[in-house]
């Protein structure tokens, strides 16, 4: 009844290619947005945000860049985790060294540095593809995880090996750091997933995201009509590793606040990463969102239901979660093979026609 | 010969033995991915399950006893018997047939015909879900497995060739466990080899690794097949949970040696049984050879991405692994 | 209480616990899952299962009854965050990470919370030093009095001379792994023995190159700095290449039975530092027929007198020790963090005491103090004997040099304060 585009008239070309054609999806993004900027800041608390929003929001950038190299470009990336670690440290270094500037410059700076690494592990992909290509992001994500173990320089040399985030502040307020509110962190991870949620959109939608797709779709093909694989998947690469580091960035500096490489940018992180994109939908900015909610925020509530309310043993229910999360995997997928994403698009499609499906 | 010499050639023979550990674990992998297509990431986990299966039976303990005893109030933890090891193994062999069938009744069976990051994902669910199980079934503790496998060093050999380098040469070390780990390995590969060459039903799996369509076409059950097939992993995941599990006790990180097999897979290419013992070879080799000459100088520990430097640096030469099939591309 | 209660509300939008707000809450964030549950589990046994103890014994601590808050983190950092944030507003009165992952979050996080923390001889070592730490406490004993406890105890056995010896540290190439270096460097210097590193790659299955390594080189003795499967699977390996087992020593973290019983009779006369005594203790009794009799046990009950169970034990009785110091010092019986933090740094643990509780020469004599949260550092040498299953003490508590850990600590501690704009003093 809502929503369809019937009687929805584009009378520009600008307006015709806007991100959301249909006017329902264009107000529901604007309170979505306004929801998340104007009304839950007031309204969260220590716990909310440390156990639920940041792990959402900082994912979500990271399974957003994975999903433009798997996704769009179709490149499998094993690496997540190493190049995470990259951003954390690059924003670490950043932010002792120059303790003056703003943080949040540090951040977009800790993924510059992290895209310029992935470009480079990005090369063997020109030659190597498919499964095959996930041993050159595994070499990535060992190595790295090894060097800013190995190498002191990275950690200043401190006797722990542990990097912890010295306290910095964005117009007065502080935003990492023990004396950082609640609703700041919220907001400076919600001012990035924005922006990146949009640079990705737009990206995907412009020239250079049809040309990954048509590498994805066949790379051959796409060569003889044009595309330059060489530029197609660097770039793929660079852009992708750019998000994620600016998640790594975030996850070491707001949200954790002092990591330990081996521990916090483990394969484990890029296997998480990778399972949100496939379960969220590869290839769906909406699926990058999806996939993080349901990996961050199921267990946390599975957990709250077994111990809280039913009052099990702790060691129960985690591994109930287990059993829960990966039966609930296998079903969406015997019913939905294509992801969370798939499923809103088909939930979409029945509303146009709702309440007269004929 | 100088005793830096001899102690290299130590480090190959010790290389390779663990190159046949890793072939052990990479060879479940390379069984399902040529039958099915797809690449089953809950390997490492099936070893797991085995091996705590295993144990659980021989032990006679009670499966899921943690929970009944927090659902009910009961306190029972053992049958109180002990099964005899062969009996026990029998029986795990048994439950991981069943486990095949039912991935293939509950789950595969609905995904026909779906694109292998599709059938990947349906196998991370698997993972989730055997984890969570398995330590339900059999608790998260620390068991020792008591096959009576022989260990520790071969001292003969040890004293035959001790003092061929001098003073400093203390003589060749191997592992026992190792020996035994690749007499297995042999019998198994071997094993595997005869049933697909010459019985029917290893033929049909050959004819579905080549060719669903056809093989459908004439006959076979692809049913069948994929159970065979998991069947065949399940005990192959057993046998490579024995060997690892006989060294650190049967644990969680037992399934964490499916990452010691990805390299090995990527060499060896993800569709050929040797690739899958050569490639675990050059890996253990290589992994070692380099700790030994360039470990020391830059800090140690360089196994974990030396493994998979070294299969990156065989890729960009042969992109499809060393013994994987020749990929043909046309538009 | 508040916090957690909209939360659960917000999100299952059902029942809260209803619980007397003037309990002592103590939260356990227990690791039973994972891959180091093997570790976590007699450990949260024996915490648990103490206070459970105080509980049906006396009534709780001075009146006050004992509640226990477990959660799992399954030595999870990100699983660490969501437990602490979901205990913290319930009035949590001390913090055992159980996770150096975990303390190194906590520790900026709980000191803006004003909550104090207690990291026995694990996290990090210079929070020792009281002053720049205030919230933050690891008596009995920290990683470099362990480093400089193997050392005096080798000096011993080598009638006070290592000159010429050589020393290889095995060690899990990790933060955790890398602690005792330092020390260990310094101590090399003093002592004139040759140190070698060995790094092990986590997790630490596959250990031949390492061993061969030993095996060549031929060390004297080796240390190990060893976690999870790591521990196992080192043990089987020197037993392997016939490594006398006598001269390998592990640290407290590779000293529980279940790290020594894969390898069978294999792992006899292995030798691991432990901060406490085990044995058979009196007040194992009062539990087994108070708690685990009634029911209330945390675990299964099996883990019992085990290693990590009494070293759970005996954290839990340094916790409620320091809250029965706290109310006696603040003359009330329902405490706040801020007061259990002051009962901790009054606290003074002495022979005549343990013997009250039923827990004889479970740990040395010690007493905190503002300047210094570390306690005395002292460390038994253990072995273990593979026929009867058992860990013996082989030595009595062994001092570390003091004054060489203390310089190290004030090096780190100042050097952390400056990073973080800290003024070190007293509260």
């Amino acid at each position: 009844m809502l929503y369809r585009e019937a009687g929805d008239y584009k009378t520009s070309y600008p307006a015709d290619s806007q991100t959301f054609p249909i006017a329902f999806d264009r107000y529901r993004y604007w309170v979505v947005l306004a929801v998340a900027f104007l009304v839950i800041p007031f309204f969260v608390n220590d716990y909310i945000v440390n156990a639920l929003l940041l792990p959402f929001l900082i994912y979500s950038i990271a399974a957003i860049g994975l999903n433009i190299l798997t996704g769009y470009a179709g490149q499998v990336s094993l690496g997540t985790g190493g190049f995470m670690a990259v951003g954390a440290y690059a924003c670490y270094k950043l932010m002792t060294a120059f303790p003056d500037v703003n943080i949040l410059i540090h951040v977009v700076l800790a993924g510059g540095v992290t895209a310029a690494v992935g470009t480079a592990f990005g090369l063997p992909s020109l030659r190597i593809k498919g499964f095959y290509l996930a041993v050159a992001t595994l070499a990535a994500q060992f190595f790295l995880v090894w060097l800013f173990n190995k190498v002191a320089w990275f950690y200043n040399y401190s006797a722990s090996g542990q990097i912890s985030a010295p306290e910095r502040t964005v117009l007065g307020i502080a935003v990492t750091g023990p004396n950082t509110p609640a609703w700041a962190s919220y907001l400076v991870c919600l001012v990035f997933v924005t922006i990146c949620a949009l640079i990705a959109r737009n990206l995907t939608r412009g020239a250079m995201g049809r040309q990954w797709m048509a590498i994805r779709d066949m790379d051959i093909a796409a060569e003889i009509i044009g595309v330059n694989p060489l530029k197609a998947k660097l770039t793929a690469f660079a852009v992708s590793s750019f998000f994620v580091g600016v998640s790594g960035a975030l996850f070491f500096a707001v949200y954790l606040g002092a990591v330990e490489v081996g521990e916090a940018f483990g394969i484990n992180k890029s296997f998480l990463v990778l399972f949100m994109i496939i379960i969220g939908g590869l290839g769906s900015i909406f699926g990058a969102f999806a996939g993080a909610a349901f990996l961050v925020t199921l267990p946390v509530f599975l957990k709250l239901i077994g111990v809280d309310l039913l009052g099990w043993p702790t060691d129960l229910v985690a591994h109930l979660q287990l059993v829960v999360v990966g039966l609930l995997i296998m079903f969406f997928l015997v019913k939905e093979p294509h992801g969370l994403a798939h499923l809103w698009r088909l939930a979409k499609e029945k509303l146009r026609l709702w309440p007269f499906p004929h | 010969m100088s005793a830096d010499f001899l102690y290299g050639i130590e480090v190959v023979i010790n290389g390779l033995m663990a190159g046949v550990m890793y072939a052990l674990v990479a060879l479940g992998f390379v069984l399902i991915f040529k039958a099915s297509g797809i690449f089953n990431f809950a390997q490492g986990v099936m070893a797991l399950f085995a091996a705590l299966t295993l144990v659980g039976i021989m032990e006679g303990q009670v499966p899921f006893a943690h929970l009944i005893n927090a659902t009910f109030g009961t306190e029972i933890h053992h049958f109180g018997w002990h099964v005899p090891a062969l009996l026990a193994i029998f029986l795990t062999v048994g439950v991981m047939v069943v486990f095949a069938w039912a991935v293939q009744r509950f789950l595969f069976r609905h995904l026909v015909g779906q694109e292998p990051i599709i059938l990947f994902m349906a196998t991370i669910g698997l993972a989730y879900f055997l984890e969570g199980v398995g330590d339900l079934m059999w608790g998260s503790d620390i068991k020792t497995l008591a096959l009576g496998l022989p260990q520790g060093g071969a001292r003969w050999l040890e004293d035959a060739t001790a003092g061929l380098g001098g003073e400093d040469f203390y003589g060749f070390f191997i592992d026992k466990l190792d020996i035994v780990a690749t007499g297995v390995a042999i019998v198994l590969v071997a094993g595997l080899i005869a049933f697909s060459q010459y019985t029917k039903h290893g033929r049909a799996m050959r004819a579905v690794a080549d060719d669903h369509q056809a093989a459908l076409s004439v006959g076979i059950s692809l049913n069948f097949i994929w159970i065979l097939v998991w069947s065949l992993a399940g005990f192959v995941a057993l046998v490579a949970g024995i060997m690892w599990g006989a060294k650190s006790g049967v644990q969680f990180s037992l399934s964490l040696i499916a990452l010691k097999a990805l390299p090995v897979l990527m060499l060896g290419g993800f569709t050929s049984i040797p690739g899958a013992i050569v490639g675990g070879l050059i890996i253990g080799v290589g992994e070692k050879l380099f700790e030994f000459l360039i470990g020391p100088m830059v800090g140690g520990a360089t196994e974990n991405w030396f493994a998979y430097v070294l299969a990156l640096l065989f890729l960009v030469f042969r992109p499809q692994g060393l013994f994987g099939e020749k990929i043909i591309e046309r538009v | 209480m508040k916090m957690k209660t909209l939360t659960t509300l917000a999100l299952t939008s059902a029942l809260t616990a209803g619980m007397a707000a003037a309990d002592l809450v103590i939260p356990d964030l227990s690791y039973r899952t994972g891959p180091y549950a093997a570790g976590g589990t007699p450990f949260s046994d024996g915490y648990q299962d103490y206070f459970n103890l105080l509980n049906a014994r006396d009534g709780g601590i001075g009146g006050e009854e004992v509640r226990i808050v477990e959660c799992e983190t399954g030595y999870n950092t990100e699983k660490g965050v969501e437990c602490y944030e979901a205990t913290k507003n319930e009035g949590a009165l001390i913090y055992q990470p159980l996770s150096t992952g975990i303390t190194y979050q906590l520790i900026p996080k709980a000191t803006a919370d004003e909550i104090p923390i207690h990291t026995m001889g694990y996290g990090r070592t210079s929070a020792a030093n009281g002053e720049v730490f205030n919230w933050v406490f690891n008596y009995p004993a920290n990683y470099w009095d362990a480093a400089s406890v193997m050392v005096n105890y080798l000096l011993d056995e080598n009638d006070g001379d290592l000159e010429g010896k050589t020393i290889a540290l095995l060690f899990h190439n990790s933060a955790y792994g890398k602690e005792p270096i330092r020390t260990l460097e310094a101590l090399s210097e003093d002592h004139g023995f040759e140190f070698t590193q060995i790094a092990v790659d986590h997790p630490g299955q596959e250990q031949k190159s390492q061993w061969l390594q030993i095996r060549r080189e031929r060390p004297d003795y080796v240390l190990m700095w060893g976690w999870g499967v790591m521990n196992q699977v080192a043990i089987q390996e020197a037993a392997n290449i016939g490594f006398p087992m006598e001269n390998f020593i592990g640290n407290w973290w590779a000293g529980a039975e279940h790290d020594v019983t894969p390898a069978g009779p294999a792992a006899d006369g292995y030798l691991s530092l432990n901060m406490n005594r085990v044995g058979d203790l009196p007040v194992f009794g009062e539990i087994e027929s108070m708690v685990h009799e009634a029911g209330n046990a945390a675990g299964d009950g099996s883990n019992m007198g085990s290693v990590l169970y009494t070293r759970g034990m005996y954290a839990a009785m340094l916790a409620a020790e320091a809250i029965a110091k706290a109310q006696e010092i603040h003359s009330v019986s329902d405490i706040t963090p801020a007061m259990m933090r002051d009962g901790m740094e009054a606290l003074e643990i002495t022979d005549a005491r343990m013997n009250e509780l039923g827990m004889a020469q479970i740990g040395p004599e010690f007493s905190v103090s503002c300047e210094n949260h570390g306690g005395s550092g002292l460390g038994i040498v253990q072995q273990w004997n593979a026929s009867e299953g058992s860990w013996t003490a082989l030595t009595d508590y062994i001092a570390p040099e003091d004054a060489l850990i203390d310089s190290l600590i004030i090096e780190d501690s100042t050097a952390f304060a400056a990073e973080n704009n800290i003024t070190p003093g007293c509260l």
